[in-house]
């Protein structure tokens, strides 16, 4: 019995000792170790990471990060030795912080598939930190056929007044028609960063485009803030959660008020699409309008299109290391395969031989901008801070809308919190 | 073998030579798992980091800033709050039950296993299952208990106790069973009453079990964190001179959001660290020192 533990025990030695042995020898070839911030997208992740290495031999590892906690992972992976190669850099707070643990991605082979620079982020020095992989788009869902149901069409709503009257109208019928206006306006984190995140953007948007801001702004006014009030009035007067039920209402709640058919109108993004029609809702019925929300001239308003999503090569890893990477990059948006996956889980890419998406939300997008309308970009990369920002803001709005309370502590969450958090960071 | 054989010296030295072979494994993890970490953060404490191997030293600089941070403060005077609140509740409650269940009443095995159990299920569960039990109650009032700070504090306080009686409980079982029943004997003998016995001879008795129970709540009324986190998450928030204050946050919680919300420095988040293991430290030595003093000898 102990001979046959001790061979056992020599047996996992030598293994062990080969397993390091062969780790070594591909250690010289380069590696890539790419950090995933998309929980949704793993499974893709890891069988496209086995096609690559089948298919040039070279190891990649995919890691994903939990849901909400990217940020803590990136920071406990890069104290590693074998730190992530590429990870993910999507906004400016990300850049500020881990700007010197990325390399310039200037002149590599694969910015060079870029079709465009406008998703792309930079460090203050001007070196090329990260690079936008996909865009999305959000705005308001409509289910078109709950929508003539009630008697109205997609054609009639060109602006905030024409989209109040319609969504008054529906929730004034709801319990004749069986479905409401607008799902539950839901504050549950699962949900919140619907409109702390992108319905803030309508207001930081016009501010900026009003002032001509360029680059992250210390303090912001909120001359825009009303335009906030309208539509988050709106949200929560015609849908059939109100009050404090808002509060604690989750995201799925919401998506599936909408996919029941329980509500005509559902703000979220074009990542929303495979999951709906996964769940039963037909292409043909849904599309995707602009977030009216009162601005002047918002008839000439397209879709919310930007991106949080851009890689990022550790400037820290050996050079193997950022070789190989740089080649994995470089494939995933040139061969079939890897444009294939890139299509199917991120939608359009911006990149020249990037695969069609069938996902209808961006034809939308598209042909809005056809129509010669602006773009509404995503001005919300800018905030400071953005996860205690965002808090800040829900906090407020659930104040609001529960106890009815004042405006004003909205405005102070987003006018001052933004100042407070700005300043924090650059103390 | 002889029991005086193990005493010889032929079997002693052996195992005296190789007494490190023994204390190696646990010595191992405890540098691992305790002395490393805390000693590289007492360092880190003292230094500018966000990724922590390229960290640089800047003196007392995170100290100075903490003691400036108002949210540290005051979640230092709404735990210090929330420590005592619980502290009373949980102990008092725990010691009238485990009274009671030592009476001799019908069932009292099913009750201690049905007191104890909610201290089996972990305090991120317990939070949202308790936010959950309390916002539907509070909905039918138009509120949540993330909207108002006064619910956050009671509920929080409702929840540490029916986590904890339970196990505050057994160990004043087991307080209660360990009185010699000889000395309550002579007492009834000597015409002492029920109110009389308890506070002559139960209660100075059981001082051990005060001891260890006090610690326990206080301790853990200090390093609350799950429970906090899950229920209300600091909410809600008030906006104060350039401060964001969140009024139901506690300590531990405050140390880990500065630590992650930063995006330049986590020193501060460190050094908040570093005062809030000396203040419970400090805490607990001292309350030791004050119920052993009272503890009577049998």
């Amino acid at each position: 019995m102990k001979r046959l533990i001790a061979i056992c025990l020599a047996l996992v030695l030598v293994f062990s000792l080969g397993a390091c042995a062969k780790g070594g020898a591909d250690a010289k070839k380069g590696s890539v170790y790419f950090l995933n911030f998309k929980p949704e997208a793993d499974e893709a992740w890891q069988a496209i990471a086995k096609t690559y290495t089948e298919q040039t031999g070279v190891q990649v590892k995919v890691v994903t990060a939990a849901s909400g906690e990217y940020d803590k992972t990136l920071a406990a992976e890069l104290d590693k030795d074998a730190a992530p190669t590429m990870f993910q850099v999507g906004n400016v707070g990300a850049v500020e912080t881990y700007g010197d643990y990325c390399y310039d991605l200037k002149g590599s082979k694969f910015e060079g598939e870029l079709t465009t620079d406008a998703y792309n982020l930079y460090d203050a020095n001007g070196k090329l930190c990260s690079i936008g992989y996909c865009y999305e788009c959000y705005g308001i869902i409509v289910n078109k056929a709950l929508l003539e149901a009630a008697g109205h069409s997609l054609d009639e709503i060109t602006n905030f007044a024409t989209l109040k009257a319609v969504a008054d109208d529906i929730h004034a019928r709801a319990a004749e028609l069986g479905f409401d206006a607008f799902t539950s306006a839901g504050l549950d984190g699962s949900s919140s960063w619907r409109f702390s995140g992108h319905l803030a953007n309508m207001p930081l948007y016009y501010e900026f485009k009003a002032d001509n801001v360029t680059a992250q702004p210390a303090t912001i006014k909120g001359t825009y803030l009303d335009l906030y009030k309208n539509i988050w009035d709106l949200y929560i007067t015609d849908s059939a959660t109100t009050g404090a039920a808002v509060v604690t209402a989750t995201g799925d709640e919401a998506e599936a008020e909408f996919y029941e058919g329980k509500a005509a109108f559902y703000q979220n993004g074009s990542w929303e699409f495979a999951s709906l029609t996964e769940k039963g809702m037909k292409a043909d019925d849904l599309a995707m309008i602009p977030i009216y929300c009162g601005a002047e001239g918002e008839e000439k308003a397209g879709l919310c299109c930007g991106t949080e999503n851009c890689w990022a090569v550790n400037a820290t890893a050996s050079k193997a290391d950022i070789e190989a990477t740089l080649d994995f990059m470089y494939w995933m948006v040139t061969s079939e395969e890897g444009t294939k996956m890139m299509a199917e889980q991120f939608g359009p890419c911006p990149f020249k031989n990037a695969a069609t998406p069938e996902n209808v939300f961006f034809a939308q997008a598209n042909e809005y901008t056809a129509a010669g309308n602006y773009v509404v970009t995503w001005a919300f990369n800018w905030t400071p801070a953005v996860d205690d920002w965002r808090a800040g803001v829900v906090d407020a709005l659930a104040q609001y809308t529960a106890k009815g309370g004042s405006w004003d502590k909205v405005k102070e969450a987003f006018v001052d919190g933004w100042a407070t958090l700005y300043a924090k960071d650059h103390a | 073998m002889h029991l005086t054989a193990l005493n010889s010296k032929l079997i002693r030295r052996p195992i005296q030579r190789h007494i490190w072979l023994f204390l190696l494994p646990t010595f191992a993890a405890f540098c691992i798992g305790f002395l490393y970490p805390f000693f590289k953060g007492f360092y880190l404490s003292f230094c500018k980091f966000r990724i922590t191997k390229d960290a640089t030293f800047t003196g007392f600089e995170n100290y100075k800033s903490i003691f400036h941070d108002t949210s540290f403060l005051h979640s230092f005077w709404y735990t210090a709050l929330f420590a005592i609140v619980s502290l009373l509740f949980i102990n008092v409650f725990a010691f009238i039950i485990a009274y009671f269940l030592t009476q001799g009443i019908k069932g009292a095995n099913l009750f201690r296993t049905v007191f104890f159990m909610p201290n089996l299920i972990g305090g991120i569960v317990l939070g949202y299952i308790w936010s959950m039990i309390f916002d539907g109650i509070l909905i039918r009032y138009n509120t949540a208990v993330i909207l108002e700070t006064k619910y956050g504090f009671w509920g929080l306080v409702i929840l540490v106790c029916w986590q904890q009686i339970g196990y505050m409980m057994i160990i004043y079982i087991a307080g209660l069973q360990a009185i010699p029943e000889d000395m309550m004997e002579a007492a009834e003998i000597d015409g002492a009453s029920k109110w009389q016995k308890l506070w002559k001879i139960t209660i100075p008795n059981m001082m051990p079990s005060f001891t260890i129970c006090t610690f326990l709540s206080l301790t853990n009324g200090f390093k609350l964190y799950d429970q906090n986190l899950a229920l209300t998450n600091g909410r809600p928030y008030i906006q104060q001179g350039g401060t964001v204050i969140k009024t139901t946050q506690m300590l531990a919680l405050n140390i880990v959001d500065s630590f992650y919300s930063s995006l330049t420095n986590r020193g501060p988040g460190q050094a908040k660290a570093v005062v809030f293991f000396i203040l419970v430290a400090g805490i607990s030595i001292a309350q030791l020192t004050f119920t052993r003093r009272r503890e009577v000898q049998q």
